[in-house]
């Protein structure tokens, strides 16, 4: 048992953050930010988003806004997906590649209106996707990096629509919001903006709301959510979630080393919607298609597989590796995501992993390892 | 168990091992505090058997919760005399009882001084209460 050194650089705090340490939160630092990684565990809330629902705080992301009558062709122009079919209210995944082709950041662009579109992206990238798009916004649309007036919570789960709904004002109406769609709404007296969107595989919202609201929206979640067996989640169980449902992690499976095609995100990227950063070179790389490809693996042999971990092929040479790997909860197995040679990219190949130096068996499979029924 | 559980039977490694004394052997394990680190186990990695010679502060395995790896490092040195077989298909028995059926190895100390330099109860309790800030 090795304890790490704390950090020393200044941690950022979410309005939530009262709230995380109420609720026995233990804080981590992540991209920058003081965020609980869990509260009662990583297992049993990921099983209480599974079966009921789980309540993340999400306020350390990053959103942008751009507005005027250019806004919707700067994003466009910015993003490898095609946001022209959007409608107001709606919203759309999407990657952001540089000249290469490789990846800047994957979010959610949303339409408002079409003159207002809000981008909101990792954490991590905050100030890099803020700088970008000022920067292809000037002298066409107006920019504004709205991350510190806007608070964010994703409500999570089978649960989470029966919840909403009890918090009365807009609450109930919300089941008619359809997927990737977003609407303003009044919920337990807060007005907010609700997404019917998320990170953990199963059904749920996203919500912003100011800072100065988001305890008191919170604290009513909680507390209705409780007797339907809604858990405060954290960050340890977001990432087995998403890994489960075979959402990219930025800075794990994807970054600026990494395109959308080699990542299985082509379906994001589209080619034929005009011009856009990077179009020219994943045109190129798909034409020529990819040296290697992200699958997703089970383990075999004893070993949970973990970001970085090199992995073999049968003479033990490396040719790929683990992005994110840990014990899937839900799907009982240990579980990963890594590049591999187009080769070896198929359901059923065999491969091993380099466990620190104990090698283990592992598979190539179908991804997602999990869905919803 | 709560995270501060310290023992009076045994005494303590910086690492958040205990080592208790059973006739001429030493069993080693780790603590509350670290399973509460830890949180939910789910593999423990073993790397030596019976027989084996190992030296205090080195890696003799490796315990992984949902989220992370420790390494497990020996507080002694000496010669492994027993292993606890039953954590590799049974990892949650050291959330369960790390004090107790979660023991990990026992060994046969080379150099009893070294057990002397390891915290005793007292002062495992007070490492504790600073690092849970």
């Amino acid at each position: 048992m090795s304890t790490k050194p704390l950090p020393t650089a200044p941690l950022r705090r979410t309005p939530l953050y009262d709230e995380h340490i109420k609720l026995g939160g233990r804080m981590v630092p992540f991209a920058g930010w003081e965020m609980p990684v869990q509260y009662k565990g990583v297992t049993e809330e990921h099983r209480a988003v599974r079966t009921a629902a789980g309540l993340f705080d999400v306020s350390h992301m990053g959103e942008v806004i751009l507005s005027g009558e250019h806004a919707g062709q700067v994003v466009d122009y910015l993003v490898t997906n095609d946001v022209k079919k959007l409608e107001d209210g709606q919203a759309l995944y999407t990657c952001a590649c540089n000249e290469v082709g490789t990846i800047l950041d994957d979010f959610i662009v949303y339409r408002i209106d079409a003159r207002q579109w809000l981008i909101v992206c990792n954490a991590s990238n905050r100030d890099k996707i803020a700088a970008h798009v000022r920067s292809a916004a000037q002298g066409h649309c107006s920019f504004e990096d709205a991350s510190d007036r806007t608070a964010m919570m994703a409500l999570q789960g089978p649960k989470a629509l029966d919840i909403v709904a009890l918090a009365g004002g807009d609450g109930p109406a919300l089941r008619e919001l359809p997927p990737f769609h977003f609407r303003d709404a009044t919920l337990a007296g807060v007005r907010c903006t609700v997404a019917r969107t998320g990170y953990t595989g199963e059904d749920g919202i996203e919500i912003f709301c100011s800072p100065s609201d988001a305890q008191r929206l919170w604290r009513a979640l909680v507390e209705l959510g409780g007797p339907l067996g809604l858990e405060a989640t954290g960050l340890g169980a977001r990432d087995t979630l998403r890994l489960e449902a075979r959402l990219s992690l930025y800075g794990n499976d994807i970054d600026e080393t990494t395109n959308p095609i080699e990542a299985a995100l082509g379906w994001a990227v589209k080619l034929d919607k005009g011009d856009f950063v990077g179009r020219a070179a994943l045109q190129r790389i798909k034409e020529e298609g990819p040296a290697r490809k992200l699958i997703g693996f089970e383990m075999v042999g004893r070993g949970i597989a973990r970001h970085g971990y090199p992995l073999l092929d049968a003479g033990g040479a490396k040719v790929g590796v683990c992005t994110s790997g840990s014990p899937g909860p839900t799907v009982g197995k240990n579980i990963g995501l890594g590049y591999l040679p187009v080769s070896m990219a198929q359901v059923g190949t065999a491969f091993q992993v380099d466990c620190r130096g104990r090698t283990v068996e592992a598979v190539v499979v179908k991804t997602p390892f999990y869905k919803r029924a | 168990m709560a995270s501060d559980d310290v023992r009076t039977d045994r005494r303590y490694s910086k690492d958040h091992e205990w080592t208790k004394q059973e006739n001429d052997h030493v069993v080693v394990g780790i603590t509350a505090f670290a399973v509460d680190q830890l949180g939910d186990i789910t593999l423990v990695n073993l790397d030596v058997k019976p027989g084996d010679t190992i030296t205090a502060g080195t890696a003799f395995g490796t315990i992984e919760s949902v989220k992370t790896l420790s390494d497990l490092f020996a507080p002694v040195s000496g010669k492994v005399t027993r292993v606890n077989g039953d954590l590799e298909s049974r990892p949650e028995l050291v959330n369960e009882d790390c004090y107790g059926a979660a023991w990990m190895i026992e060994v046969a100390p080379s150099d009893p001084g070294e057990l002397g330099a390891l915290m005793d109860p007292a002062a495992y309790a007070e490492l504790l209460k600073t690092a849970a800030h």
